[in-house]
């Protein structure tokens, strides 16, 4: 069976001539335009080919004629709202309307003008509840206008048409700003930092840059190394360099880059995982999501990692269906995905939770974890019945079990604070005025470690746009 | 089902739905496929003296819209390329095989009068119920002095028209080209000649497109190109204007009109018939989407008789002709506004910025309470001009009320403000 899942139609301001699609919407059955399609999960698959296909992209690229007929769906509002929903504030009917009209390199500029990792964004961002959400074509039939999509046809159109950067340099200001971590906000804020004249040392962790966008997305979402030419096309503007492998308060100190650089940007992200706060967490079979998900990112042959039998997943957002959903395509005979509560709570939106459902991942809801059996090695848990009692979560006293080899925590993650003494923090983000500034001068921060994050790339990006701006305002003061 | 039985011209046809003269009814094959669908008639491929004309490759360029549906072709295709006696043997079959449906025979020839009665008596001989003059392709045959080369000097017109009426008793269509200053001259010019009727239009001169890489108008031939006849649903303004004028003029008021020009469907049609035509003839619809479309033609128009209560064609043909006036017969106090509904409206702020960029800044663009957009006219500075109604997206969402009830008509030359008219006082 070949089931096809999307987002087209509206699923926020249904409309009521669209009400027959909401049920079929409920059901995840609907058919639209965006088509993912049901896999025949049974198994491991036995060749690297079978693997990789499983991997392949969620949504396959627009060719021209599709482009051309969604674009041309775009009304081209005034004072869009789409544009205002979205977070880096692309001037997206003006990208749609270059796309409608033959000039696919014009719309990639103009979204690149405001998010130079518009490529990723237009794969990763939570379109439904961004953009698309406020696209005056939702009260239309059809739908909203796919503009992530549209984006993606845009920017890769350029990206593979090996056009020179299309940003210039202002004139060197013969400044160099640290740029602690090449995530989503470190990349963004060291290519804005190097239009605006000053140059940037980008100190990252680990062996590869990008961030999330390299090592934590599921890996049907990032297809064909697309992190790291999208990394390659940033850099390709000149000014920044990239250092790997540096940690702060490992082999990188803070005190060190504030004295040699003329001003430091943080944007380390999340680097710790919360614990679920059990006894036996340490037992063999139980990691994090995060982990999980990085190693089957940097896996070249997906078959090598390994995947329990019965896989529970705890957590509700994007993070645990990103592991779910993958944990089943590598082969998992069953994945539970457990949250405390329900699937309106969920941060995962409605289209990555009908995918779940989509592969195959059995949904429980309402359902704390409360013990963790085996022998020093998980064998299941056991959750505990919740519900809301005066709007405070509340374990009923019943119980169940759920049997586990392999167990995938996905509750949040939190900022790793090691390095950054001095700067203070707030509910364990650091703190910033309104020219994102930490409570230590000439050192600025943005994306998810900041307390305004809002773990979506997109905002880390526009973090690291601004960021960069207030930095230029704060070399042009000394 | 109303009865769609109408005349033209003294030709009585099943229903006013005939296919106009271009590769459509270029041969038996098609003729009889489109009587099977349900055509009235058919105006056949023109014919000329032989040897036939040879065509080219490409023939045709097309004008999208942005859905890639067709807007209109531009050809440059000459007259039948087939010998004249094949194309007259299968005119007589098909008379004989159909003999409820209605065979026009198109011609072309120089412009000497022995040539044209030659060619006409001919046709005529093989049974065709009338004959139309193509005085019209804008491209090809009027290099070689036939065509609009005819069509533009009224004199020709009459000249050919007279010719062929002296040469045999059936209905004679002059078939006109809007590629003129004034279509009434040519118009006059087949009513003096004797016509029984006009059929217009032909297609537009036109260059449809460039191609950008190999720098030469489209369609290309070997790399160049020429200019072609544009025709489809983009030219019908065009041709509804003239055959109202023809309509309107007391010169030529009472010649039987047969209205050609972008009918795609049967409101088109009725269109073209409430402004004067007493049939129509269709091409580039059938071309893009084949001889089905009659269906629509017929069912269309057909219930929208019954609805408006109208039992034969001839009740509503003209019927919008005295409606069509000229501006200085406009009422200077009719006045509108346009209402935005704001219950329709998904706040895209088309109408909003059309006003304001390009015409009288009348909708201001507000916030709600709620965070959402409200449009709002600003009845002092509104025109009445319909721009905001047209851009928005959602039909019925704005609408025009009318706040001028009670004023006494007026027109520009008995307007105060008119200089002419205190010149005259
Ligand atoms: C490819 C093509 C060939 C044509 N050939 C002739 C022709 O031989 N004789 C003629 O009188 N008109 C010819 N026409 C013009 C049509 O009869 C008709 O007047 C014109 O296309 C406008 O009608 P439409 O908009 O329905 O196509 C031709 C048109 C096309 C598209
Ligand atoms: S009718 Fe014309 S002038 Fe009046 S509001 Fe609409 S666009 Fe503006």
């Amino acid at each position: 069976m070949v089931g096809v899942v999307g987002i087209a139609f509206p699923k926020f301001r249904l409309v009521s001539t669209l009400g027959a699609y909401q049920d079929l919407a409920k059901d995840g059955l609907w058919e639209t335009t965006m088509t993912t399609k049901r896999m025949g999960l049974s198994g491991k698959p036995e060749t690297a080919a079978e693997m990789a296909a499983r991997f392949d992209d969620l949504h396959p690229p627009y060719n021209e004629m599709m482009a051309m007929t969604e674009s041309n769906r775009c009304l081209y509002c005034y004072d869009a709202p789409c544009t205002t929903a979205c977070p880096t504030s692309i001037d997206i009917p003006a990208f749609i309307r270059k796309i409608s009209t033959g000039n696919p390199n014009g719309a990639a500029k103009t979204i690149l003008e405001e998010n130079i990792l518009g490529g990723t964004c237009a794969r990763v961002c939570p379109t439904e509840t961004l953009c698309e959400q406020a696209c005056v074509c939702n009260e239309l039939e059809g739908g909203p206008v796919p503009i992530g999509r549209l984006q993606r046809y845009a920017v890769d159109h350029f990206m593979e048409a090996d056009k020179p950067h299309p940003f210039g340099r202002k004139p060197s200001s013969g400044k160099t700003v640290a740029v602690v971590g090449a995530g989503p906000a470190g990349l963004a804020c060291a290519h804005r930092l190097a239009m605006l004249g000053h140059d940037a040392v980008v100190f990252e962790a680990k062996a590869k840059a990008g961030g999330l966008n390299e090592y934590g997305l599921a890996a049907y979402k990032m297809t064909n190394d697309f992190a790291q030419k999208e990394v390659d096309f940033l850099l390709e503007i000149g000014g920044i360099t990239i250092q790997y492998e540096q940690r702060l308060g490992d082999n990188l100190l803070l005190a060190d880059l504030s004295r040699d650089y003329d001003a430091v940007f943080i944007g380390i992200g999340l680097g710790d995982v919360n614990d679920l706060g059990l006894e036996g967490e340490d037992k063999d079979g139980i990691h994090s999501a995060i982990d999980f998900i990085e190693e089957i990112r940097q896996a070249p042959d997906k078959r090598d990692v390994a995947v329990g039998d019965n896989v529970i997943v705890i957590g509700g957002g994007n993070t645990a269906i990103d592991a779910a959903v993958q944990a089943k395509r590598l082969g998992a005979g069953e994945v539970t995905l457990v949250y405390r509560r329900g699937a309106e709570q969920m941060g995962a939106t409605d289209f990555e939770q009908d995918l779940a459902k989509l592969n195959d991942v059995i949904v429980r809801y309402w359902s704390m974890p409360s013990g963790i059996k085996g022998n020093g090695k998980v064998e299941s848990m056991v959750f505990e019945k919740a519900e809301l009692d005066g709007g405070k979560l509340m374990g009923t006293g019943e119980t169940y079990e759920v049997k586990a080899d392999m167990v995938l925590k996905a509750v949040g993650q939190k900022l790793l604070p090691s390095g950054l003494d001095g700067i203070e923090l707030n509910r364990g983000k650091l703190v910033l005025d309104e020219k994102f500034q930490t409570t230590m001068g000439g050192v600025f921060a943005g994306g998810d470690a900041v307390a305004s994050g809002e773990d979506l790339t997109v905002q880390a990006v526009e973090d690291g746009k601004q960021a960069a701006h207030a930095i230029d305002q704060y070399l042009s003061g000394m | 089902m109303a009865d769609l039985k109408c005349t033209i011209a003294g030709i009585e046809s099943i229903n006013p739905f005939w296919l106009a003269s271009a590769p459509p009814t270029d041969k038996k094959y098609n003729v009889v496929r489109a009587f099977e669908a349900g055509w009235g008639g058919v105006v056949w491929k023109t014919l000329g003296i032989d040897p036939p004309v040879i065509n080219v490759s490409s023939r045709y360029g097309v004008h999208h819209d942005h859905k890639r549906r067709v807007m209109g072709i531009n050809n440059i295709e000459l007259i039948t390329d087939r010998p004249l006696e094949v194309n007259l043997q299968e005119i007589r079959e098909v008379r004989e095989e159909w003999p409820d449906r209605v065979i026009i025979g198109s011609i072309m020839a120089p412009v000497e009068k022995h040539y044209w009665q030659d060619l006409a008596r001919q046709v005529a001989d093989a049974g065709v119920h009338g004959l139309e003059l193509n005085l019209g392709c804008p491209h090809g045959m009027c290099e070689r002095g036939m065509g609009s080369a005819i069509g533009q000097v009224p004199e020709m017109v009459e000249q050919v028209t007279r010719w062929v009426k002296e040469a045999v008793d059936i209905p004679v269509f002059t078939k006109l080209t809007p590629n003129i200053t004034n279509i009434l001259w040519s118009a006059e010019a087949a009513y003096k000649g004797g016509a029984d009727a006009v059929s217009l239009i032909n297609t537009v001169n036109s260059i449809i497109s460039v191609d950008l890489d190999q720098m030469a108008p489209t369609p290309t031939v070997d790399g160049v190109g020429t200019h072609g006849g544009y025709c489809g649903s983009a030219v019908k303004p065009i041709a509804l204007n003239m055959v109202a004028e023809i309509a309107k003029s007391p010169d030529t008021g009472n010649m039987h009109i047969s209205g050609i020009g972008g009918i795609t469907d049967w409101k088109d049609a009725v269109e073209f018939m409430t402004l004067g035509s007493n049939a129509v003839q269709v091409c580039t619809a059938a071309m893009v989407y084949g001889f089905r479309i009659v269906e629509d033609l017929i069912d269309g128009m057909s219930d929208w008789m019954d609805e408006k209560g109208y039992t034969s064609v001839a009740e509503f043909t003209g019927a919008a002709v005295p409606q069509v006036k000229d501006w200085n017969e406009l009422n200077m106090n009719y006045d509108i506004k346009a209402v935005i509904d704001p219950d329709q409206c998904i706040e895209c702020g088309r109408c909003h910025i059309a006003c304001e960029d390009t015409s009288h800044q009348a909708i201001l663009m507000k916030t709600r309470e709620d965070g959402g957009k409200l449009f709002e006219v600003v009845d002092d500075e509104c025109v009445g001009c319909n721009l905001c109604l047209h851009v928005c997206p959602v039909e019925g969402c704005i609408s025009m009320k009318e706040v001028s009830a009670g004023k006494p008509a007026l027109t520009w030359p008995e307007h105060p403000l008119n200089p002419m008219k205190q010149a005259a006082e």
